[in-house]
C-alpha cells in the first residue's frame, strides 16, 4: 500500500481532533480530541520515517507519546479539580481569569 | 585621589532625604529642621565648589589621570565597564553656577513650605507627610545636583529621569486646597496634574534612551569599545577617530532634544508645566520651575551642543521659530489666565522661550545670557511665585477674580510681589533683565528679525505682570481680603533675600558672567561658531 | 569732580531706599528727609555746574567710569557717566525743579498717610531720570529711561484704591514698553553695526556706517521718543496720567521725565544728521503733535487734562525744533528748559486751586478764584503769559526761535512746518485764555463735593506757595536770560552744533505773525468764555469739540483695536491650547485608552475562542511559510 495513504489518514484524524476542540464544550472531549491530534501527528512522524527511510520520525513519536502522558497526568488532574469544585467539566464555565 | 567633592555635594542631600524620612510620626518640626540643615550643608558645599572652581583655567587632572577638557573638579570610575558606563562627574562655569542655584534655592522653597504638609498630618500617623514632603524635596535636590555635574550620558540620563519619581509625589501628594471644586475635585486634578506631568517627561526620557544606546552602538561600531563619556566621543570627534553619518548624528540629536524640549518645556510640548505648577503648592511650583526645567536647557548646552554640533547648526532655525512661539504664545495666554498661579507658569514658558532662543542664536551673547537667564529666572520667579502661594494661603483661592485691593491691607505683601513681578517683566536694574537683553542683542546679532519679533515679549510681559497686579493689589479692598495678614517673619526671611539678589545680580552681574564666559566660550568654539563682526569694527581700535 | 557726579545720582537713590524700606518710624521725617536729599542733589549740581563754567568751552565735559556691569565676550556695558552742557542743563532742571516740586508736596501730600512712600517714589525718579541724562551709553540710558516710566508708574497709580488710577498706572507702562521696544531694537542695531553702544565712537563715528542702518536706528528711537514723551501715536497715556497726584503731574508729566524723548533725539544728533528720512519723520511727528495736543487741549474741562493736551504740544514743538537738526536742536532744549519752569507752575497752580476746591479739577465748576488765592494767581498768571508767548517772558524767546527754525528748514517742508507751528501758537493762546478765564474769572460755578460740602477755596500753605513763586521767577526771566547775548547758544553749541537756516522770512516777520496769531487766539477764547457766562455743564458742542473731549477718538480706536482685539486673540489662545494642543495629547491618550479597551474584548475567557485563534495562527503561519517557498 502506498504510505501517502497513512498522511491522508492522519491529516483526517488531525482534523477531527481539531473540530471536536473547537466545537465540544467538555473538558474530558477537549482533552480526548487534543490526544487525537497528537496521535494523527504521531502517526505522521511514522510514516514520515518510513518514507526517509530513517528512524528520526519514530524516535519523535516516542517522545510526543511521552509527553502526551505527562500531559494526561496533570489534564486530568486539573479536569477531576476543577469538577469537583464546580460540578461542571464544562470548559466555558471556567472563565475567572478574564477581567 | 582627590577629595570627591562633587560625589559629596550630591550625596549629602539625598542622606538627609533617608535621614528626613526615617525621623519618626511624632516628631515633624525636629524633621523640617533636620531637612533645612540638610540643604544649608549642601549649600555650603555648592559654596565650596564655587570657591574651589577657577574661571580661568581650563582642567584638572581627573582622579583617573586623565582627560583635559572644560571640566574641573572632575571625577572618574568605571561602574558598568562591560558598556563602557563610567561614574563620571565633572563641572564647567555653567554647572557649578547652576549648582549653586539649586542649592541656594532649596531652602528657601522649604522655609516656604514649612506648612504646607501638615494639614495633611491627621489623616494618618503613619503615613508621615511632613517628613516625605521634606524629604522628597531633599531627594529632588540630590538628583538634580548630580545631573548638573554628570558627564556621563548614561549616568546623567539615569538621574534625569529618576527626578520623575520624587517629583510625581511632590505635585500628586501636596495642594493648597485652593481648587475651584472643593476637595474631591482638587484631588482629581492633582493627579491629573501629576500623571499628566510624569507620562510628557517619561515619553520625552524614553525617546532620549533610544537616542543614548543608538550613541552607544554608534561609539562601538567606530572605536571598538562603545563609551557614554561626553568628554571621550567630544574628544574622539575632534581627533577624526568618530565620524557619525550626518543623518545619525540628526536622529540622535533630535532624540536628545526631544527630552530637554520636553522638560525645558518648549512650544508645543508645554502643556503639563502650567497643570503642574497650577496644582502644585507655590513651594514645589518653584521647586519645578526654578530647578527641575533647568535640568532641560542647562543639558542642551551640554549635550545637545557638544555631542551633535553640525545636527545643532542644522536644527536651529526650526528651534528659532519654536522658541518665538513660545516667548509670544506663554506671554499671550499668560496674559488671558484667571488663575495666578497657572499665569506664572505660562509666563515662564514665556522664560523658556527666551533662554532656548538665546542657546541657539549660536552668539556668545545669546549663550552668556541664556545660561544667565537661568540663574535670574529661577531667582525672580521663586520670588514672584512664592510670594503669590503666600497670597493664596491667606484667602484659600487661586483666581485672581478673589483679589481686589490687597495693598490697601497687606503692603508688604503687596511690595514684594510688585518687585516680583517688575523682575518677570525684565525691568532694568534687576537681574532678569540684564540676561533678557543679552539673548535679544545675541539673536538680534544673527537673526535680526527673530530679535525684532522677541523685543515683543517685553510688552507682553509688562500687560501680563501689570495685569495681574492690578487685578489683586490695586482698587477697593474686597471684602473677603480685609483682615488680610502682612508677611511674616519667617516669609519676609524667604522673599527679602531673594529680592536683594535680583537687585545685587541686577547692578552687578560681573561675578556671574564670570565664571560662566570661559564655559560658554568653549561652547562656541564647539560648534565652530563665532559672533557675527559689527558693520564698522574698527571702533574699538579707534578708540 | 569726578566723584560728585556717582553722588548725584546716588543721594536720591539713597533717599528711595530708606523711604521705602525704612517703615513706619520714618512716617513724620520722611517727606523732609526726601526733599533734604532732592536738595542735596541739586547742590552738587550747582557745584559742579561752577566747575564746568571755569572751563573752555571744549573742555567742559567729564567721564567718569565707575564700573563695569555687564562684561560678556565682545559686550560690553559699562556703567559709565558723561557730564557734558547738554547732560549738565538737565541735570540743573531735573534736581532744581525736583526739589522745588519735593517742597510742594510736602504741603500738598501733608495729609496723605502713605505720604512717606510717595517721597521715595519722587527720589527714586530723581534718581533713574539722573541717570538717563547722565550715561554715557545707551544700555545705561535705557535703565534709566525704564526706571523714570517705574517711577512714573508708580506715581501715577500712588492712589491705588481708585481702579481709575490703577489702570491709568498700567496704560502708561504699558505704552512706554512700547516705545522702549524700540530704544531697545536701536540698541541691538547699534551694537551690530558698531559693537558698542557707547555715546563715544556711536556718536562720533556715525558717518562710518551706512545710512540705511542709521534711518533704522533713528525711527526706533524716535518710537522710543514718542512713548516717552507722548508723543502721536504713543500719545495716549498722557491725559490718563493725570491721575496721579498733582506735584507729580507737574514733575513727571511736565517738566522733566515727558522731555526725555527730546533729550534722546538731541544727544543722537550724529545719527539724525546722518539719517535725513529719518528726521522728516521726526518733525512730522512732532507738528502733528503740537496741533493734536492743542485740540485736544482746548475741549478738555478738566484743568489737569487741558494743560497735559498743552504739555504734549510743547513736547510736539521741542520733537519738531529736535528734527529740524543742528538748526534747532538748541531751540529744542531752550524751549524744555523754560516749558519746565512755566508749566510746572501752571501745574502746581492748578495743583493749588484743587487743593482750595475739594479736589474738584472741573473748570466749569470754578469761576472767580482770583480774589481767593491770590499767590495761585499771579504765579498761574505768569506761567500763562509764559506759555502763550508774551513778548518778554520765558515762551516768547523760545517758541519764537522754534518757529522761526521751522521755516529756516527751508522750501515747502519749512512753510508746512512753520505754518503748523504758527497755527499751534494760536491755539495754545487760545487754550491756555480759556484755562485761565475759566478758572480766575468770571462767577463763582462752584458746586458741592461728593459729600455735599461746598468749596472754601484758601491760599495753600507757605511750602506750596514757595515752589510756586520761584517757578514763576523762572517763568518770566529764563527766556530772557537765555537769549541775551545768545547765552544758551554759546552754552550748548559745542555739544549739540548749531547752525543758522537760510529763512525765507526774517525773523522780525515770524515776531510779528507770531504776535498776530496769539492776539487773535486770545481773542476768541475771550469772546466764548469772557464776555458770555459759562455753562456749569458743558454744552454737546460741535463734532469736532466731541472728539477732542475723547482725545481725538485715540482711546476709541486702541479700545476697539487693541483691548479688544488683544481679549479676542488671548480667549481664543486659551481656548486653543486647551483643546488644540492639551487636545492633541489628551486625544492621543484617550485614543490609546479606547484602543486598548477594545482590545480587551478579544480576552473573552471561552477556552474555544483562545483555540480558534491559535488555529488561525497556526494556518497563517503555515500559509506564509508556503507563500514563501512558492514565490
Amino acid at each position: 500500500m502506498n504510505p501517502v495513504n497513512y498522511l491522508y489518514l492522519a491529516a483526517l484524524l488531525f482534523t477531527i481532533g481539531a473540530a471536536g476542540v473547537l466545537i465540544r464544550r467538555n473538558a474530558i472531549v477537549i482533552f480526548m480530541c487534543v490526544e487525537l491530534m497528537l496521535n494523527a501527528c504521531n502517526l505522521a512522524f511514522v510514516t514520515f520515517a518510513r518514507l526517509h527511510g530513517n528512524l528520526d520520525g519514530q524516535i519523535i513519536a516516542f517522545f510526543t507519546m511521552v509527553v502526551a502522558a505527562a500531559e494526561v497526568v496533570v489534564g486530568l488532574a486539573i479536569i477531576v479539580t476543577i469538577f469537583r469544585s464546580r460540578h461542571s467539566a464544562s470548559v466555558d464555565d471556567a472563565g475567572l481569569l478574564k477581567l | 585621589m582627590a577629595f570627591p567633592l562633587l560625589t559629596l555635594t550630591a550625596a549629602i542631600p539625598a542622606v538627609g532625604a533617608v535621614a528626613t524620612a526615617a525621623v519618626p510620626a511624632g516628631r515633624r518640626t525636629a524633621a523640617k529642621w533636620l531637612a533645612l540643615a540638610f540643604s544649608l550643608a549642601t549649600l555650603a558645599l555648592a559654596a565650596v565648589q564655587l570657591v574651589r572652581f577657577d574661571p580661568g583655567g581650563t582642567s584638572q587632572a581627573s582622579s583617573s589621570g586623565g582627560a583635559k577638557g572644560p571640566f574641573q573638579l572632575t571625577e572618574s570610575h568605571a561602574w558598568i565597564a562591560d558598556f563602557g558606563v563610567r561614574y563620571e562627574l565633572g563641572v564647567d562655569g555653567i554647572a557649578v553656577v547652576l549648582i549653586a542655584l539649586a542649592a541656594l534655592l532649596i531652602p528657601f522653597i522649604m522655609l516656604a513650605g514649612w506648612h504646607d504638609a501638615d494639614p495633611l498630618e491627621t489623616r494618618s500617623s503613619r503615613w508621615r507627610p511632613t517628613q516625605g514632603f521634606f524629604a522628597l524635596i531633599l531627594m529632588v535636590e540630590a538628583m538634580v545636583v548630580i545631573s548638573f555635574e554628570a558627564t556621563d550620558v548614561f549616568l546623567f540620563y539615569i538621574f534625569f529621569e529618576a527626578m520623575l519619581i520624587p517629583m510625581y509625589f511632590l505635585i500628586g501628594g501636596f495642594g493648597d486646597g485652593a481648587a475651584e471644586h472643593g476637595e474631591a475635585g482638587a484631588a482629581a486634578q492633582r493627579s491629573y496634574a501629576a500623571v499628566k506631568f510624569l507620562l510628557y517627561n517619561l515619553v520625552g526620557g524614553l525617546i532620549m534612551l533610544a537616542a543614548v544606546i543608538g550613541l552607544y552602538a554608534v561609539t562601538a561600531d567606530q572605536l571598538g569599545t562603545g563609551t557614554f563619556s561626553l568628554q571621550e566621543i567630544v574628544q574622539a570627534r575632534a581627533a577624526g577617530k568618530l565620524d557619525i553619518a550626518t543623518t545619525t548624528e540628526r536622529a540622535l540629536f533630535l532624540g536628545f532634544f526631544f527630552a530637554f524640549a520636553v522638560k525645558a518645556p518648549l512650544w508645543p510640548l508645554h502643556t503639563w508645566l502650567p497643570n503642574a505648577m497650577g496644582e502644585a503648592t507655590a513651594p514645589v511650583a518653584v521647586l519645578i520651575t526654578a530647578v527641575v526645567d533647568k535640568v532641560g536647557t542647562f543639558a542642551m548646552l551640554r549635550f545637545c551642543l557638544q555631542l551633535f554640533p553640525e545636527a545643532s547648526k542644522w536644527a536651529t532655525p526650526v528651534i528659532v521659530v519654536l522658541s518665538l512661539i513660545s516667548i509670544l504664545y506663554g506671554a499671550l495666554l499668560a496674559v488671558g489666565q484667571r488663575d495666578i498661579k497657572r499665569l506664572v507658569a505660562y509666563a515662564s514658558i514665556s522664560h523658556f522661550g527666551f533662554i532656548v532662543l538665546g542657546i541657539f542664536a549660536m552668539t556668545s551673547q545669546g549663550q552668556s545670557g541664556a545660561t544667565l537667564y537661568m540663574v535670574n529666572h529661577g531667582v525672580s520667579t521663586a520670588a514672584l511665585m512664592l510670594v503669590a502661594g503666600f497670597l493664596i494661603s491667606r484667602r484659600g483661592s487661586r483666581l485672581i477674580a478673589d483679589y481686589g485691593g490687597v495693598q490697601k491691607v497687606a503692603p508688604v505683601l503687596a511690595g514684594t510681589f510688585l518687585v516680583g513681578g517688575l523682575a518677570t517683566l525684565s525691568l532694568p536694574g534687576l537681574a532678569p533683565f540684564v540676561s533678557e537683553f543679552l539673548v535679544l542683542v545675541g539673536t538680534f546679532s544673527r537673526y535680526p528679525v527673530a530679535g525684532g519679533i522677541a523685543t515683543l515679549g517685553i510688552v507682553l510681559a509688562a500687560l501680563y505682570v501689570l495685569v495681574l497686579y492690578q487685578r489683586t493689589m490695586t482698587g477697593p479692598v474686597k471684602e473677603e481680603v480685609r483682615g488680610m495678614p502682612d508677611l511674616r517673619a519667617r516669609e519676609l526671611a524667604v522673599v527679602a533675600p531673594l529680592i536683594a539678589l535680583l537687585l545685587f545680580l541686577g547692578v552687578y552681574p560681573k561675578p556671574v558672567t564670570e565664571i560662566l564666559d570661559p564655559a560658554v566660550r568653549h561652547t562656541m568654539s564647539q560648534v565652530h561658531q563665532a559672533d557675527p563682526k559689527p558693520d564698522v569694527n574698527d571702533v574699538e581700535a579707534a578708540k | 569732580m569726578e566723584n560728585l557726579i556717582g553722588l548725584l545720582v546716588l543721594a536720591p537713590l539713597l533717599g528711595a531706599g530708606v523711604l521705602l524700606c525704612g517703615g513706619r518710624r520714618l512716617d513724620r521725617s520722611g517727606p523732609w528727609l526726601g526733599t533734604l536729599l532732592a536738595a542735596v542733589s541739586f547742590a552738587l549740581g550747582v557745584v559742579l555746574f561752577a566747575d564746568m563754567l571755569g572751563k573752555g568751552g571744549e573742555e567742559r565735559a567729564l567721564d567718569v567710569t565707575v564700573f563695569q556691569w555687564v562684561p560678556v565676550g565682545g559686550f560690553r556695558a559699562d556703567v559709565g557717566f558723561h557730564l557734558d552742557q547738554l547732560s549738565m542743563t538737565f541735570v540743573l532742571l531735573i534736581t532744581g525743579v525736583g526739589s522745588l516740586i519735593h517742597l510742594y508736596s510736602v504741603g500738598y501730600m501733608a495729609h496723605d498717610e502713605r505720604k512717606r512712600r510717595f517721597f521715595g517714589y519722587l527720589n527714586l525718579f530723581l534718581a533713574a531720570m539722573l541717570l538717563l541724562v547722565l550715561a554715557d551709553n545707551y544700555l545705561l540710558l535705557y535703565v534709566g529711561w525704564e526706571g523714570v516710566g517705574l517711577a512714573s508708574y508708580l506715581l501715577i497709580g500712588f492712589w491705588q484704591h481708585k481702579p481709575s488710577a490703577a489702570t491709568a498706572a498700567k496704560k502708561a507702562f504699558l505704552v512706554n514698553r512700547v516705545g522702549d521696544m524700540g530704544l531697545s531694537i536701536a540698541i541691538m542695531l547699534l551694537f551690530t553695526t558698531f559693537g558698542t553702544f557707547a555715546f563715544d565712537p556711536v556718536l562720533t563715528r556715525a558717518t562710518d556706517a551706512g545710512e540705511g542702518k542709521l534711518t533704522a536706528v533713528a525711527l526706533m528711537l524716535l518710537l522710543a521718543a514718542c512713548g516717552k514723551s507722548a508723543q502721536v501715536p504713543l500719545q495716549s497715556w498722557l491725559g490718563d496720567a493725570m491721575e496721579g497726584p498733582t506735584p507729580v503731574s507737574a514733575l513727571i508729566h511736565a517738566a522733566t521725565m515727558v522731555t526725555a524723548g527730546v533729550y534722546l533725539i538731541t544727544r543722537s544728533g550724529a545719527v539724525f544728521d546722518a539719517a535725513p528720512d529719518a528726521q522728516t519723520a521726526v518733525v512730522t511727528v512732532g507738528a502733528v503733535t503740537l496741533l493734536f495736543g492743542a485740540i485736544v487741549g482746548c475741549a478738555k474741562d478738566d484743568i489737569k487734562k487741558a494743560l497735559a493736551g498743552s504739555t504734549m504740544s510743547q513736547i510736539g514743538y521741542m520733537i519738531l525744533a529736535a528734527g529740524l537738526g543742528p538748526i534747532g536742536y538748541v531751540f529744542a532744549i531752550m524751549h524744555l528748559v523754560t516749558h519746565g519752569f512755566f508749566k510746572a507752575g501752571l501745574f502746581l497752580g492748578a495743583g493749588s486751586v484743587m487743593h482750595g476746591m475739594n479736589d474738584e479739577v472741573d473748570m466749569r465748576r470754578y469761576g472767580g478764584l482770583r480774589t481767593y488765592m491770590p499767590v495761585t494767581f499771579v504765579t498761574f498768571g505768569l506761567g500763562y503769559l509764559a506759555i502763550i508767548g508774551f513778548p518778554g517772558l520765558s515762551g516768547f524767546f523760545s517758541k519764537d526761535k522754534i518757529i522761526e527754525a521751522a521755516f529756516a528748514k527751508g522750501g515747502t517742508e519749512g512753510w508746512i512746518l512753520g505754518g503748523a507751528a504758527l497755527l499751534g501758537a494760536a491755539i495754545t493762546a487760545y487754550y491756555m485764555t480759556r484755562v485761565m478765564l475759566l478758572t480766575f474769572f468770571g462767577e463763582k460755578r462752584w458746586q458741592p463735593d461728593a459729600e455735599g460740602e461746598m468749596p472754601h477755596p484758601h491760599e495753600s500753605p507757605r511750602t506750596m506757595t514757595v515752589p510756586m513763586i520761584v517757578l514763576a521767577f523762572g517763568s518770566v526771566f529764563a527766556g530772557g536770560l537765555f537769549s541775551i547775548n545768545d547765552t544758551f547758544l554759546k552754552w550748548l553749541e559745542p555739544v549739540t552744533g548749531h547752525e543758522e537756516g537760510h529763512s525765507p522770512v526774517s525773523a522780525l516777520t515770524v515776531t510779528a505773525a507770531t504776535m498776530v496769531v496769539l492776539v487773535i487766539g486770545v481773542a476768541i477764547a475771550w469772546a466764548q468764555y469772557g464776555r458770555r457766562p459759562v455753562p456749569v455743564t458743558a454744552p454737546r458742542g460741535s463734532l469736532l469739540t466731541r472728539a477732542a473731549r475723547r482725545d481725538l477718538l485715540q482711546d476709541d480706536f486702541n479700545h476697539v483695536v487693541l483691548v479688544r482685539g488683544g481679549e479676542h486673540l488671548t480667549r481664543s489662545l486659551v481656548y486653543v491650547d486647551h483643546s488644540l494642543v492639551d487636545g492633541v495629547v489628551n486625544g492621543t491618550a484617550a485614543s490609546v485608552g479606547g484602543l486598548s479597551g477594545r482590545m480587551r474584548k478579544l480576552q473573552n475567557g471561552y477556552a474555544r475562542s483562545y483555540a480558534v485563534s491559535m488555529f488561525g495562527g497556526a494556518a497563517v503561519l503555515i500559509a506564509a511559510t508556503l507563500l514563501m517557498r512558492a514565490v
